[in-house]
């Protein structure tokens, strides 16, 4: 069930709908951006994988400092290399859209801030992700010891079983009661 | 086949589906049908797949397994598929129900698209293949018929429903623009433009209510103009009726239309379709009122509902890390902006949480406040008297007549009003310096202190029309006792015979009007809302578009850096806008029924003003505006905008109600002139056009031994209705503590292994 070459067939088209958050208009959308990626032998084939590097052009994803995490947890390439087919681009954007439940975003979110894979978020997935809030200038970045302190205050929070790191359910317990979340974790087209 | 409703489903290659297909097709009752129907989707699903080789050991064991236990089903269930008794028949359709649950459910999944694709064409092909099989029992004809048919009507409303959604995504407004100005401002500058299209929407709905329920029936049954005095433009206007500075100011020819009150004519039915003119009037007005309060008041309860339990400190370092970043920022300069403002956010927490604020000076503080409260009571206390001696000084001068003074004279009030609006805000955005809060409270100081600026300044607004009013009335009553003399002189002139005196025609321009003190509201009103709509406009070029232009073009033969110094290119004021835009709604327009009661064509005009400052501000934050330094949180104020919006709601209605209650209306202008009071057309309504006993009900219903009861009743509802929210919140609490302590307990002697 790949794509063919410009043209989204029509039941095809009705399956997505049926299987994704998103509308139609944002589904041929999405088709429309994703062969502007492609190069000109690629468009004949069917179901193409982009490398990551044609995807980080996108400008929704260009400015994002997890852009590198949100190719590699969507991608199901073998060589996890963060390559995206067609059908990984549409889950990307139907987790992102507005529609799209509050399980599921937090879901991808948790995945997105994993950044050793291993399934809870421990001091240096914690670390890394504060990098990446940061910036990348080394004037904006914390020093070790308030790095130290905010680590500290955040696994005081959130880690219910005192564990020291944070695993999917209190990830999601946290998640659930802030008012912000669903709203700035959207991506459109 | 419950194992398709775990988490383990693993991806097969379709080579291995189609393997099954054909056994299940084999084992079954090979249908020619079914296996057309198999092919056609194995062709589909290998011209898609092609050359995709994953199996697995284990899958391959799995299949078997799974094909084993779908074998043995289908062997059992084949045995007797007619003689099925009807509980096992409700249990069968329930299973194909629960199939069609999960398709709906799938989409929720966090699973990859060909695991979806894959599973949507399993639970398809079962719930068919169990329709199938049973057809046969499922009834004799009949029963199926019936089945099938509800089967296929689902599947069209689903269809439908997926496509009226569409259509509505599609017809939503700016949509693009709103898209544009997120991606390089963030949500919180977007939210202010949401609210824009918010209001544009409400408006509209109160636009088509006054303009289908009231001008168009006036304008298309209603007597035309100039048949009666009060459709007419008296004589001694008619020369300057059609000036542009007169219908500028909304005189003349615009005055004597179906845009303000006094053109309404209160005979009781108009036109062949008997339509009650008056009392659409008077319901339409209390309508739009209704309408507002109602839909500001859901919007606030599903803001209350969506924001969750207020909880807003115990997660504060969690939501920081995991929701500060706006996924919608797509223009490298906003992010860069936002990555310093997560810093500082993240250093500040960190400082508040590390020390305790110590203020060094406890007592220099508090005094500074005190100081600083004084000077803003002392700007307010000054601000309202000013508004109160200029409308005194415009009253002199109508008095003397307007042709007299210059523009600024006759404008003076409506430009001292939005001089002030402008001026003020910025005056106490400098005295909240003295008085060093936290930058959330200082917001929160300042929105509190602008409200208290626009609403004594509409309360000083309303108490000198009120004073106008008064003049007005006094006017009417001598022009009344005019009026007697100068009939009583037109019948000196004929031939007096007592009762058979010919009917003296006279112009309808020449009969002496009195001064319609409602059409006169309504035309304050509207002077007022176009001056603050211009000088908005007015400051916005000049603040804003201008600067920018400044500062670019002069920045190449300037001593200092213009851009990154003073006075550098303007942010775009978030709070400020929302409350103007809140201000003009509740003050001017629709929400103050005072507005669009006497002057129904203030929401026609309100749509106006909106649609134009839609593109305009667009365009002016596109060019003009820079991301802002500090971004602040959107939602944390959002229905702190809602509340203060009902709250003017609420504010802005009391005058309109003194007003209807007590004054009584002019005699001879709008659909309620002879009447003692304006509600009166219900009274009226009630005897005339409904039966007896109707009315018989209402006189009981409104009698004030039962109404307060009924009043002490929806108190005691409140009280009872607030006191278990308050417990609920105290269950809630309890309980987290519980499982904090539970787990911590649970998880110990794990942990120390």
């Amino acid at each position: 069930m790949g794509t063919t070459a410009s043209q989204l067939g029509k039941d095809l088209l009705s399956e997505y709908q049926e299987l994704t958050f998103l509308t139609k208009q944002e589904i041929l959308l999405a088709h429309k951006r994703f062969t502007e990626l492609l190069t000109k032998d690629e468009k004949d084939l069917p179901n193409t994988r982009v490398p990551v590097e044609r995807i980080l052009t996108l400008p929704e994803l260009k400015s994002n400092p997890f852009r590198k995490r949100i190719c590699h947890v969507f991608s199901t390439s073998e060589y996890k290399d963060g390559s995206l087919t067609f059908e990984d681009f549409l889950d990307l954007l139907s987790a992102f859209s507005d529609s799209a439940t509050m399980e599921i975003k937090s879901h991808y979110a948790f995945r997105i801030f994993d950044f050793d894979d291993d399934g809870t978020l421990d001091c240096g997935d914690l670390e890394k992700l504060v990098n990446c809030l940061t910036g990348e200038t080394d004037d904006t970045r914390l020093t070790t010891e308030e790095m130290r302190q905010l680590i500290s205050n955040i696994l005081e929070e959130s880690d219910i079983d005192k564990d020291g790191t944070v695993n999917l359910s209190e990830f999601q317990h946290v998640i659930s009661r802030s008012p912000d979340f669903v709203s700035s974790f959207k991506i459109v087209l | 086949t419950t194992f398709l409703l775990g988490e383990e489903i693993e991806v097969s290659t379709f080579q291995e589906e189609r393997e099954r297909e054909r056994h299940r097709a084999k084992r079954s009752d090979s249908d020619r049908e079914r296996r057309k129907r198999g092919n056609g989707r194995r062709k589909r699903a290998s011209r898609a797949e092609e050359g995709k080789g994953e199996s697995q050991a284990r899958h391959d064991r799995r299949e078997k397994g799974r094909r084993k236990r779908t074998r043995q089903d289908n062997e059992e269930v084949e045995v007797r598929p007619e003689s099925l008794s009807s509980e096992e028949l409700e249990k069968l359709k329930e299973a194909v129900d629960e199939r069609k649950k999960l398709i709906q459910v799938l989409r929720g999944k966090p699973w990859p698209m060909k695991k979806k694709c894959v599973t949507l064409w399993i639970l398809k092909k079962e719930s068919q293949e169990f329709v199938e099989k049973y057809e046969g029992a499922l009834g004799k004809g009949k029963g199926r018929k019936l089945y099938a048919y509800k089967v296929m009507m689902t599947k069209k409303w689903m269809k439908f429903q997926r496509d009226f959604e569409n259509f509505k995504t599609a017809c939503i407004p700016w949509e693009m623009k709103i898209k544009e100005i997120e991606s390089h401002f963030g949500s919180s500058v977007a939210s202010y433009f949401i609210f824009l299209r918010w209001m544009y929407g409400i408006n509209m709905i109160l636009f088509c209510l006054t303009f289908g329920l009231v001008m168009v029936p006036e304008a298309l049954m209603g007597r035309p103009y100039g048949t009666i005095p009060r459709k007419t433009v008296p004589r001694a206007e008619a020369t300057s009726a059609m000036d542009f500075a007169v219908l500028w100011d909304f005189g003349g020819y615009a005055q004597y239309s179906v845009l303000f009150y006094g053109y309404y004519n209160n005979q009781r039915a108009i036109g062949w379709l008997k339509f009650r003119m008056p009392l659409s009037y008077f319901l339409v007005g209390v309508g739009t009122v209704a309408y507002s309060y109602m839909v500001v008041i859901r919007t606030m309860a599903r803001n209350a509902n969506e924001s969750g339990v207020g909880d807003d400190n115990s997660f504060n370092f969690n939501w920081k890390m995991f929701t500060s970043w706006d996924y919608l920022i797509g223009n490298p300069e906003t992010a860069d902006n936002k990555f310093a403002s997560i810093t500082t956010s993240f250093k500040e927490a960190i400082l508040e949480e590390q020390e305790s604020r110590k203020d060094d000076n406890i007592h220099l503080t508090r005094f500074l406040r005190v100081l600083a409260n004084f000077l803003v009571l002392c700007c307010l206390a000054g601000s309202g008297y000013l508004i109160y001696f200029v409308v005194r000084r415009s009253q002199k001068f109508a008095l003397d007549g307007l042709e007299n003074h210059s523009w600024w004279e006759r404008n003076e009030v409506n430009m001292v009003m939005s001089l002030l609006g402008m001026f003020c805000p910025m005056l106490f955005d400098v005295i909240s310096a003295l008085e060093n809060y936290h930058p959330r409270v200082a917001l929160q100081w300042q929105l509190g202190r602008i409200f208290a600026l626009f609403l004594g300044n509409l309360y000083t607004f309303i108490i000198a029309l009120m004073d106008e009013i008064n003049l007005k009335r006094e006017e009417e009553k001598i022009i009344k006792f005019n009026i007697t003399t100068w009939e009583a002189s037109l019948y000196n002139g004929t031939v007096s015979e007592n009762s058979t005196a010919p009917p003296v025609t006279i112009q309808p321009a020449d009969v002496p009007r009195g001064p319609c003190w409602e059409t006169m509201v309504g035309q304050e009103f509207v002077r007022l809302i176009i001056s603050d709509t211009m000088t908005t406009y007015i400051t916005l070029l000049i603040g804003d578009f201008l600067r920018a232009v400044l500062v670019r073009f002069l920045n190449y033969c300037w001593c200092w850096d213009l851009e990154a110094g003073f006075p550098s290119y303007s942010e775009f004021d978030v709070s400020g806008n929302v409350l103007g835009l809140i201000f003009n709604q509740g003050m001017i327009c629709t929400f103050s029924q005072m507005g669009a009661f006497y002057a129904p064509c203030l929401p026609a005009l309100n749509i106006l003003r909106l649609h134009v400052s839609m593109y305009l501000q667009c365009w002016a934050v596109m060019c003009c505006n820079v991301p802002q330094e500090r971004v602040f949180k959107a939602s944390g104020s959002n229905n702190f905008y809602m509340a203060m919006l009902l709250v003017i709601l609420f504010l802005s209605t009391l005058p309109a109600i003194y007003t209807i209650v007590t004054i009584p209306p002019s005699f001879d202008c709008g659909p309620f002139s002879g009447k003692q009071h304006m509600f009166d057309v219900i009274q009226e309504t009630l005897e005339l056009d409904f039966p007896a006993w109707f009315g018989k009900v209402f006189s009981y219903a409104s009698n004030p031994g039962l109404v307060l009861p009924f009043i002490l009743l929806m108190v005691l509802a409140i009280y009872y209705l607030q006191s278990t929210s308050k417990s609920y919140k105290e269950a809630n609490v309890e309980l987290k503590k519980k499982l904090q302590t539970v787990t911590q307990i649970s998880f110990s002697p794990l942990a120390l292994m």
